[in-house]
């Protein structure tokens, strides 16, 4: 209604898909490029990275991609690199070369039955659809080191609970909406939970400190859950 | 005791460690965090000879007091107190020579909210993700001050250069804050528009380092809903529902679903971080950043 989009829109991808970007302003020195969908971010997101590694970006502070958009913050001359970015020829992201999570997971968690009912399947059938899914950090908020998870087909999908828990223990395996997340430290939260992980999602001490970062692929594998594992021998 | 470390006397009401943040981290989770009041933790390390990314404190309206354990220089900045050593007065805005085992008070804030303190060789804790800030949102970083901790200090470097007169901006009567609309001025009405830049709210007590909260007029919205999360950037002023303007500061979460109206200048931070809370705020229309023209 004011302030109009500082650049123009629109890009061609490599294999003749439009990109379509819609650039809008954040302050003196960043940029707020709107997508048509979370690939489409991906695609963009992964570019950037490119460029900047080429050393062909120009200094950014941030570049935070998000669920349908990507924040560049801190350039000198937004308007001048909104013109550019509409020239860009934007392949689709490769997932080959991305790295590769595997997250142990007990499907134990207080919501799993719930969850079925929603999925209208048995709590055995959760658990082989989620940890046979391979999911992708689409970007990451909230916490340090907390990934929001997409690669549940959209019938998958689930409300967040009426009532948000106080306190989500630390590696609580939750789903909201798209999205599944890990909780990488103990936290209130109104996400349906299957289950816990003793994986560590952030070590501020180690390189990387992030487990999960935008773009690392996510597979879940079930560790059958036993409480007295001592007991066993 | 001659080793390079202070002790905490008196925490104070929130005393953190604070430098120029971790930037470039927004990706992961993590926010900036640092300063509030950059300019004056700039100007606290430019009089004990530090660089500006030595790590100071940061206080919150009543001070603090800390025993040091060698012989440093320190300077007091931002909001103006009285400062003591072993009781004795001493300058504020200047560098000030402590001798070992002796006492430095930062009392309380005579108008404004945060003071600085830097200690010649700044505070030597060890850094996280490249900062040794004190992230309130998030937890990284050093906790806040406790009475009784012991902090390391830095090996001074530089001597201090001679800065003749501090700048010192007075107290915040009126936060005029330049504001760029966008990326989310669509979800306003024109109404809202205008109010954003012509009323006048409040700073309300419920601000802290994440955001400046404001008591007064409420947007008005042109749609309802919220948005799929997006990238927040420093100095944006987001609206809830309630349709009050939040001023995000330096511990800000880095994505968010409540529509961004416009962002503010960085120039105008600080200012902000030295609004006490019931100082009148305004909105006005940025035209260009002062740094964009050259300043820097």
């Amino acid at each position: 209604m004011t302030a109009p989009p500082p650049g123009p829109t629109g890009s061609r991808a490599a294999e003749g898909h439009a990109l379509r970007m819609r650039t809008l302003p954040v302050g003196d020195h960043g940029l707020l490029i709107e997508l048509d969908s979370g690939e489409a971010v991906e695609a963009l997101h992964a570019e950037l990275l490119r460029r900047a590694a080429a050393g062909q970006l120009p200094a950014t502070r941030e570049i935070v991609p998000a669920a349908r958009t990507v924040l560049i913050d801190g350039l000198a001359a937004p308007e001048r690199f909104a013109a550019e970015l509409a020239g860009w020829e934007i392949p689709p992201a490769a997932r080959s070369g991305a790295r590769t999570v595997e997250l142990p997971v007990r499907y134990d968690g207080p919501d799993l039955a719930d969850v079925a009912e929603l999925w209208g399947v048995t709590p055995d059938e959760v658990v082989r659809i989620h940890s046979g899914t391979e999911f992708r950090v689409a970007f990451s908020g909230f916490a340090p080191g907390f990934g929001y998870l997409t690669g549940l087909p959209e019938r998958y999908h689930v409300p967040r609970r009426a009532t948000p828990r106080t306190r989500l223990p630390v590696g609580s395996v939750a789903l909201a909406g798209p999205y599944t997340g890990v909780y990488p430290r103990s936290s209130p939260g109104g996400w349906q939970l299957l289950g816990t992980t003793d994986a560590v999602l952030w070590d501020s001490a180690r390189e990387p400190a992030a487990l999960l970062a935008p773009g690392t692929l996510v597979r879940f594998v079930p560790r059958s859950f036993d409480p007295h594992p001592e007991a066993a021998q | 005791m001659t080793d390079r470390a202070f002790a905490v006397v008196r925490a104070g009401a929130l005393t953190t460690v604070q430098d120029l943040g971790r930037i470039g981290h927004a990706h992961l989770g993590v926010p900036r965090s640092g300063a509030l009041d950059a300019d004056a933790h700039r100007l606290a390390n430019r009089l004990v000879g530090n660089a500006p990314e030595a790590a100071t404190l940061e206080t919150t309206v009543t001070g603090c007091a800390v025993r040091v354990r060698c012989a440093v220089t320190v300077a007091v900045t931002g909001a103006p107190c009285p400062v003591t050593v072993d009781g004795r007065p001493a300058a504020w805005g200047a560098p000030v020579r402590v001798p070992a085992d002796a006492v430095l008070e930062v009392g309380t804030v005579t108008h404004g909210l945060r003071s600085y303190v830097a200690f010649a060789g700044g505070v030597g804790i060890e850094p996280v993700l490249g900062s040794r800030a004190t992230d309130l949102l998030s937890g990284l970083g050093p906790d806040p001050l406790a009475d009784g901790a012991v902090l390391p200090l830095g090996t001074p470097g530089t001597p201090a250069v001679a800065v003749e007169a501090v700048p010192h901006a007075g107290p915040v009567r009126e936060l005029v804050l330049p504001v760029r609309l966008g990326p989310r001025d669509d979800w306003f009405t024109a109404q809202g528009l205008r109010t954003l830049l012509t009323g006048v709210w409040r700073v309300s007590a419920e601000s802290n380092r994440i955001g400046l909260r404001t008591e007064g007029p409420s947007l008005e919205r042109a749609r309802d809903g919220e948005l799929p999360s997006e990238g927040m950037a420093l100095g944006a002023v987001q609206v809830p529902p309630n349709g009050l303007p939040v001023l995000f500061l330096a511990d800000h979460p880095t994505t968010g679903g409540y529509p961004v109206v416009g962002v503010v200048q960085e120039a105008a931070l600080p200012a902000a971080a030295q609004a006490a809370p019931g100082t009148p705020v305004r909105f006005v229309r940025a035209h260009r950043s002062p740094r964009t023209r050259g300043a820097y």
